[in-house]
């Protein structure tokens, strides 16, 4: 995490999925106040619901977006950290014009790689992150990348699976 | 199978699937608006303490605060079975009881005013043991329950409601024994289910007595009967479930968040969100009832059991809804899995100093046969009966019967579920693997290998009522009306298979309504596993009537009869003659055609599921490792083959295998504080330590409904731990019968802990 904290009434920058942000700071709804997480910034300010809070304690890894290439748990990440950073989240995969998935989103598809989906975006980041680094991971290297998300329905199956296939493809 | 279908045994994407992987699906606390407020609860501190006094003016006082309630402000909207339990109460009766409510401009001001709020409490006595809360000089929760018995019966299902299993002569039945143990077993360790996402409501009061309440619910629609009656059965109650971020039974007691959020929206006039938080949803939210089981079993040599006889606490926290119901169930479902004509099985259930025990997958039935297969292997290792032969035999077969949860006796009509079992033990290689009792498959070392195996099944695949409506369009489209949330099983797209399938449309041109109270029939939910039979069959019903419908209306249009009609991609047909057809559209534009389909209860149709595990041992550390399991069942037709697999993986979570192995929920027996209440300190299993599962499916049509399918998603997570401490016990080659298994434990067992616990259980 390279952002720094800013100073009062600064703007805040935020580059969300390729779209920049110029959030004031203050406690007004659409406004960034000092103790404010990036999960709640995105939520609750910016409306990409997508991001999902489970734990907001940094435990089941539901929140994780990428940010400048390596995954952080937004729920214990304050936005005004992330001043100058650019932020990738679950709506950020898709292609913005054709909206055609990602294919590693389509592979979650293919292969029913969910059984509630609450904790699907964050498990898609996770991956998504890992793929990037590492095109063509082994299945261990997958559920150890996927160590610190929690899936309570046990779709942990079907999402190796998923994974495994979308790195084939990017291979 | 699946071949005889169009879709039905088909994998097909699940309609929300483009919403779940981009993040577009919108859980409960994805709805914004406008000028919504943030509820919060303030919470006792104490686990029984009388409330002397509160003042919140300073609270009121903040800026943003809109509302402070407490049990003065609030109407009489009570809770629970029988209802004596209020939304707010002078009395708190855990650590975590509802004390105020607060409304505010954000959820953080919320949080703030809680903190303004100053009680003065009377603290009394608690009790955490239900053997000492049935004590005479115990402390006592509440008026209505005398000695802290809570009511039995659960008057939903009936004035005979099984309270008990009460047949034969059980002196007569251990007269005939060859080897009678006897023994105190438990399943304490209270797991919660955990679905991620947190429990909560959001609530529009309209005056002078509506209310609107988005749920996060499997099964919406009774949140609307629930609450009409919390509310006194004067407010119109009109409920809309969205996508459930899983609940595994556990949202279906969901009263007490909808109501907080009722009562803010009804004093603040504003629409009012209110969402647990996650220490919230492990602290003060629904878990596993705890039990505990003295009991005595007679067996015959060739694995007949012939008595069976005991007492079953049940533990339910500071207050029942369904316990009730899940004492007559459980008590139901033992009988599928033991035959035996001696019965004298006398639950008792209790009420302790601590959060409430609710629905969880399993419901009773695990409970009660993890303590009952313990007791049933000490008769079977005397016996040196294979315990996978015992279940199989003593499983329910068809003629068998039971006496279910009306307290009436149901003949079992379904399949004889012996050949999946045997080809489930072929799969896990249980023949090799088997060495005998208490001892090890395999040894390396300080590591020892066991095995064990386990089975569970519910005849509530056929339980309570569903209604649907599929309602025809003239473009060739069709509309399903069945009040069902997604949560996870995939039913809301299996609903749309089963319509499109009766309608021979293609699965796009079918569509199903928001799970909305005020445009769907009665649906009871997808509770337990009836989603397939019970509200596949009013959908295939309703669809079957709408069809019916549209031949009688276009009979006359093609010159012949109704019945010489049928239909494929919104053509109606003549049988014999395809050639001769119309289009629905010739049903005229300004019409709509609108089939109804019910379903009525029926109880002589029971699941099955048996499982098979393999755990590896470290007998220095005491480390269990879980290797394998081979889940068989037989499910007559299978709708959807990854949603069944992504169920039947399921067996490992929300309360189920690893409840033997790591999973608990840790009280502090002398405050009542909850010490793991964060997913920090509440263990749960992560992709690193996922073991090997098969699942064996079999496919003998069932008479059940059209497609022949029953429902199986719920008991996955039953059979799993009592077969985890047999396999364990069997590796280390003593009883283990304390759930979880940690280290602790097993090495407590070995006798190489010097000042760990003693071996529990057991004759
Ligand atoms: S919600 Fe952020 S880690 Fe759980
Ligand atoms: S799919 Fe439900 S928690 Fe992962």
């Amino acid at each position: 995490m390279h952002g720094q904290a800013i100073e009062k009434n600064n703007m805040l920058h935020l580059t969300v999925n390729g779209k920049r942000y110029a959030l004031e700071q203050g406690s007004r709804s659409d406004q960034v106040a000092p103790e404010h997480t990036l999960a709640y910034t995105l939520r609750e300010t910016l409306g990409l619901t997508g991001t999902k809070v489970s734990c907001d304690e940094g435990a089941c890894g539901a929140c994780t977006v990428i940010m400048d290439g390596k995954t952080i748990l937004s729920c214990m990440t304050l936005t005004i950290e992330c001043d100058g950073n650019s932020i990738t989240t679950i709506e950020g995969l898709s292609d913005p014009t054709t909206k055609k998935l990602d294919p590693l989103q389509q592979a979650f598809i293919d292969h029913t790689a969910f059984q509630c989906g609450f904790c699907t975006p964050g498990m898609i980041m996770s991956a998504k992150a890992l793929l990037r680094e590492n095109p063509a991971p082994t299945e261990e290297e997958v559920k150890e990348a996927l160590a610190g998300n929690f899936c309570r329905c046990i779709s942990h199956y079907h999402v190796v699976k998923a994974v495994m296939a979308a790195s084939v493809k990017s291979r | 199978m699946g071949d005889k279908y169009r879709f039905i045994g088909k994998a097909t994407p699940r309609r929300d699937a483009t919403e779940i992987v981009t993040g577009g699906t919108r859980y409960l606390n994805d709805i914004q608006m406008p000028d919504m407020l943030y509820g919060k609860v303030l919470r006792s501190p104490h686990p029984h303490a009388l409330i002397k006094r509160i003042d919140k003016h300073q609270a009121l006082a903040l800026p943003g605060v809109k509302a402070v309630l407490t049990w003065e402000d609030v109407p009489d909207w009570r809770g629970g079975t029988p209802r004596h339990t209020r939304v707010l109460d002078r009395k708190v009766r855990f650590v975590g009881d509802a004390v105020a409510l607060v409304a505010a401009a954000t959820e953080g001001i919320a949080q703030e005013a809680l903190g303004l709020i100053a009680v003065e409490y009377e603290v009394l006595p608690a009790v955490f043991d239900m053997e000492e809360a049935l004590k005479p000089d115990a402390p006592q929760l509440y008026e209505e329950y005398p000695g802290n018995r809570v009511t039995p019966g659960m008057p939903f299902f009936g004035l005979n409601s099984l309270t008990e299993i009460v047949m034969g002569d059980v002196e007569q039945g251990f007269g005939q024994a060859d080897v009678i143990t006897e023994g105190q077993f438990g399943y304490e360790n209270l797991p919660n289910p955990l679905p991620p996402e947190p429990p909560g409501a959001i609530a529009l009061w309209e005056e002078p007595n509506r209310v609107t309440v988005w749920v996060s619910n499997q099964a919406s629609y009774m949140d609307k009967i629930t609450l009409y009656h919390v509310m006194n059965r004067h407010v119109e109650t009109r409920s809309i479930g969205g996508p459930c971020g899983g609940s595994f039974g556990s949202k279906f007691m969901s009263w007490q968040v909808q109501s907080y959020a009722a009562l803010l929206s009804r004093a603040t006039g504003k629409p009012v969100k209110l969402i647990l938080t996650k220490e919230e949803h492990l602290a003060v939210f629904t878990m596993r009832p705890a039990s505990r089981m003295r009991a005595k079993v007679g067996m015959k040599k060739d694995g007949t059991v012939t008595a069976v006889e005991g007492t079953w606490l049940v533990d339910t926290g500071y207050y029942s809804m369904t316990t009730q119901a899940q004492v007559a169930v459980g008590c139901g479902e033992v009988q599928i899995m033991v035959r035996c004509p001696n019965w004298a099985l006398q639950p008792v259930i209790v009420c302790t100093n601590r959060n409430a025990s609710g629905i969880v997958r399993g419901f009773g039935g695990q409970e009660l046969k993890c303590m009952l297969i313990p007791l049933l292997s000490l008769a079977m290792e005397k016996l040196a009966i294979d315990p996978f032969e015992f279940l199989k035999k003593n499983y329910v077969k068809p003629g068998d019967g039971y006496v279910w949860r009306d307290g009436n006796w149901y003949t079992y009509r379904g399949v004889d579920y012996a050949a999946a079992m045997e080809k489930g033990a072929r799969t896990f290689g249980w023949k090799e693997k088997w060495k005998g009792w208490l001892k090890p498959t395999a040894i390396n070392g300080a590591t020892r290998r066991g095995v064990g195996v386990g089975v569970h099944g519910n005849a509530d695949i056929g339980e309570d009522a569903s209604e649907a409506y599929v309602r025809l369009h003239p473009d060739g489209t069709a509309m399903l009306f069945s009040c069902v949330t997604e949560h996870g099983t995939g039913q809301r797209s299996n609903f749309i298979k089963m319509v499109a399938e009766v309608l021979q449309l293609p699965l796009e041109s079918v569509s199903l309504a928001p799970a909305d109270s005020l445009i769907n029939p009665y649906e009871f939910g997808p509770a337990g596993s009836r989603g397939t039979y019970a509200i596949g069959a009013a959908a295939i019903r309703a669809a079957e009537d709408a069809k019916g419908k549209l031949f009688e209306l276009l009979a006359p249009l093609l010159k012949t009869r109704p019945e010489e009609l049928d239909t494929a991609d919104g053509i109606v047909f003549v049988k014999g003659n395809p050639e001769q057809k119309i289009p629905w559209r010739a049903m005229s534009i300004d019409r709509t055609i609108t089939g109804f389909g019910r379903f009525e209860p029926d109880y002589t149709l029971s699941n099955c599921m048996m499982s098979f595990v393999e755990v590896e041992v470290d007998t220095e550390t005491g480390k269990v490792t879980l290797l394998r399991v081979v889940n068989a069942t037989d499910v007559g037709q299978v709708i959807d083959p990854p949603g069944l697999a992504g169920q039947l993986n399921g067996c490992l979570g929300s309360g189920g295998i690893d409840s033997a192995i790591f999973e608990e929920t840790v009280l502090d027996r002398s405050t009542g504080h909850i010490l793991n209440a964060n997913l920090i300190d509440y263990k749960w299993r992560t992709f690193p330590e996922l073991p090997t599962i098969d699942n064996v499916v079999m496919e003998t049509p069932f008479p059940s409904h059209r497609f022949h399918a029953v429902g199986v998603g719920e008991i996955a997570t039953s059979p799993g731990p009592s077969a985890i401490l047999m396999a364990i016990s069997n590796a280390i080659g003593t009883w283990l019968h304390a759930y979880p298994a940690t280290p602790e434990r097993v090495l407590a067992a070995l006798g190489t802990l010097s000042h760990g616990e003693k071996k529990r259980g057991g004759a």
